[in-house]
């Protein structure tokens, strides 16, 4: 697919240049700076870290590295401790997500043809309505004096206010409410592409409807299901506001803790570890998503 | 099997669990109690006292500036990254490329804030630039993410254009630069205005980010926001979310309006 005149021109040359020359200096560049300072030692003043080279006058540079910021890391407990319960977390909150999200992609995908654009319009509009205001809706709702326990006492259902807001279950509540249009999106791209024959040919050799969903919905449906748990459960480590605002003491999750060394003890070395080692456990899950993401982009372009 | 009973109140579940929160906030910014989720009658006070709130108007002043300054940087980046990438073929670098351009999408805002502010720094130290930290800084931070979202949403539509209309023109004679602004941008125009509203939103919506770069005297609305709702629940957020709601409600809805009619016009 190549416009044969575009080929050789120095105006191709500058269309390719202007992103990548930003995207070198503003998203590889700070990306390599991180790993940098991660290992530079740390100091009290501006900024808060040695120079990693240092020339002395003779012209001889010494190299000051060290491993003392991921050495804290493992010798930390509360970084191990936020480190598992980060992963802990968001795998269990993707998990809630595609039980809530499935079905509901689901039934988008079989609904009559006219519905299902308005059926997925009313999945997106809550993702383009402010983020920030809708974790702070399920704070009124979850308090203890909140909405909820109201409505659950007035029903005559419990005597005391159930506690739930500064606890995991409002993290995960908040986690799956905010990411759920991100996995129902993709599960909707693959689910209305399947081909519905293919269940008709299993009911007509007498599958049972439960026995066609997991023998053939269910396998056609792997890469929606995967692309859906990478863009929830990717953020989900990382994430800062909901463990901020819903979460508890003892909620530490690597954002929280990222912000915290680097706004409080003003320990920069140490939070660009920190970034680090996030990033190590989800180098996997992103280049994943990169491989699914290119494939189905350059399956349309070819 | 279609339609079963049980896949339809799986739907209405998750609809109601998407939007009872988003409803009860509104009504709750009519009530006239300060406990926010106890009734005590109808009123618009805190609607009063939030558009008499100066730290928030001034916030959302700066917000909107930089929200619409780093969508118009990320459409311009974006377009030409989903040119790049939908026609130019094979090219050396094209990993690396692709690769930045998507790693925006998945990467925690923490680790994005952080490595922003660690850049800035460093430029600081070596050129002098920028001189200290507000607008601009957050305005780059803010383009770098939006740049990645308006790319996706570009290069689906470009991918999916007849490029039978741009050769024409082609042999027509048409210099590459002209049949990009006469043919190629009138048919991808609409997708052009949701990559810039959906980098506006994403913008005018980032709280993580922008506490990294932002200095003091650059609040913007959602840091204003986060630190308040930190110390508990207010009913002024509860008047602002309402308004945010239905101006989205709104742009959805004629957005909406506006390509049905369009579609309906074009047979």
């Amino acid at each position: 697919m190549r416009v044969g005149g575009l080929r050789r021109d120095w105006g191709r040359r500058l269309v390719l240049a202007v992103p990548y020359l930003w995207l070198l200096v503003f998203f590889l560049a700070p990306l390599l700076i991180v790993g940098k300072i991660s290992f530079s030692e740390s100091r009290i003043g501006i900024p808060p870290y040695e120079p990693l080279v240092d020339w002395a006058e003779n012209g001889i540079a010494m190299v000051r590295a060290t491993l003392q910021n991921y050495v804290l890391l493992f010798e930390d407990d509360l970084y191990v401790d936020a480190y598992i319960q980060s992963l802990t977390i968001a795998g269990i909150s993707t998990l809630l997500c595609l039980l809530i999200g499935y079905p509901m992609a689901l039934g988008i995908a079989r609904a009559p043809e006219k519905s299902r654009g308005p059926l997925l319009l009313l999945v997106i509009v809550p993702f383009w309505t402010s983020f920030l205001i809708r974790v702070y809706a399920w704070m009124t709702i979850l308090r203890d004096e909140g909405v909820l326990n109201h409505a659950l006492m007035g029903l005559g259902l419990i005597d005391e206010p159930l506690v739930i807001l500064n606890t995991d279950w409002a993290v995960y509540i908040g986690i799956v409410y905010s990411y759920l249009p991100f996995m129902v999106l993709p599960l909707y791209a693959t689910l209305e592409k399947l081909d519905t024959t293919l269940l008709e040919a299993a009911a007509d050799l007498g599958a049972r409807p439960i026995r066609a969903f997991v023998s053939v919905t269910l396998p056609l449906s792997v890469p929606g299901i995967v692309a859906g748990s990478l863009l929830v459960f990717v953020p989900a480590v990382g994430e800062y506001v909901i463990p901020n605002l819903l979460g508890g003491g003892d909620t530490q999750m690597l954002g929280k803790a990222l912000w915290d060394v680097f706004a409080q003890t003003r320990d920069w070395p140490s939070a660009a570890a920190l970034a680090v080692a996030m990033l190590v456990a989800l180098v996997i899950p992103i280049a994943l998503f990169q491989r699914i993401q290119t494939r189905m982009e350059e399956g349309r372009e070819r | 099997m279609r339609r079963s009973v049980s896949l339809l109140s799986a739907m209405v579940f998750g609809y109601a669990f998407l939007y009872a929160p988003i409803v009860l906030l509104m009504v709750y910014s009519f009530n006239a109690s300060r406990e926010v989720s106890v009734w005590g009658g109808f009123s618009t006070k805190w609607y009063g006292e939030l558009l008499d709130n100066d730290a928030y108007l001034n916030a959302a002043w700066l917000s909107l500036k930089i929200a619409a300054t780093s969508a118009t940087g990320a459409l311009v980046l974006g377009t030409l990254a989903a040119l790049v990438l939908v026609r130019f073929g094979r090219f050396s670098g094209r990993l690396l490329f692709n690769g930045l351009i998507t790693a925006p999408l998945v990467m925690p805002e923490v680790i994005l804030g952080l490595a922003m502010l660690l850049l800035f720094v460093a430029l600081e130290d070596l050129i002098g630039w920028p001189d200290g930290r507000g607008f601009t800084t957050i305005a780059i931070a803010h383009t770098t993410v939006g740049m990645a979202y308006a790319t996706v949403v570009v290069r689906s539509r470009l991918a999916q254009m007849d490029v039978s209309l741009e050769e024409a023109a082609m042999d027509l004679g048409a210099r590459p630069a002209k049949v990009f602004f006469l043919i190629t941008l009138p048919v991808i125009a609409p997708s052009l205005a949701a990559a810039w509203l959906l980098a506006f939103t994403l913008s005018l919506d980032d709280v993580v980010v922008a506490q990294f770069v932002s200095g003091p005297g650059s609040t913007t609305l959602p840091i204003e926001v986060f630190s308040s709702v930190r110390l508990g629940v207010s009913p002024q957020v509860n008047a602002l979310g309402t308004i945010i709601v239905v101006v989205v409600a709104v742009i959805i809805g004629m957005a909406t309006w506006l390509t049905s009619r369009k579609q309906r016009s074009q047979p």
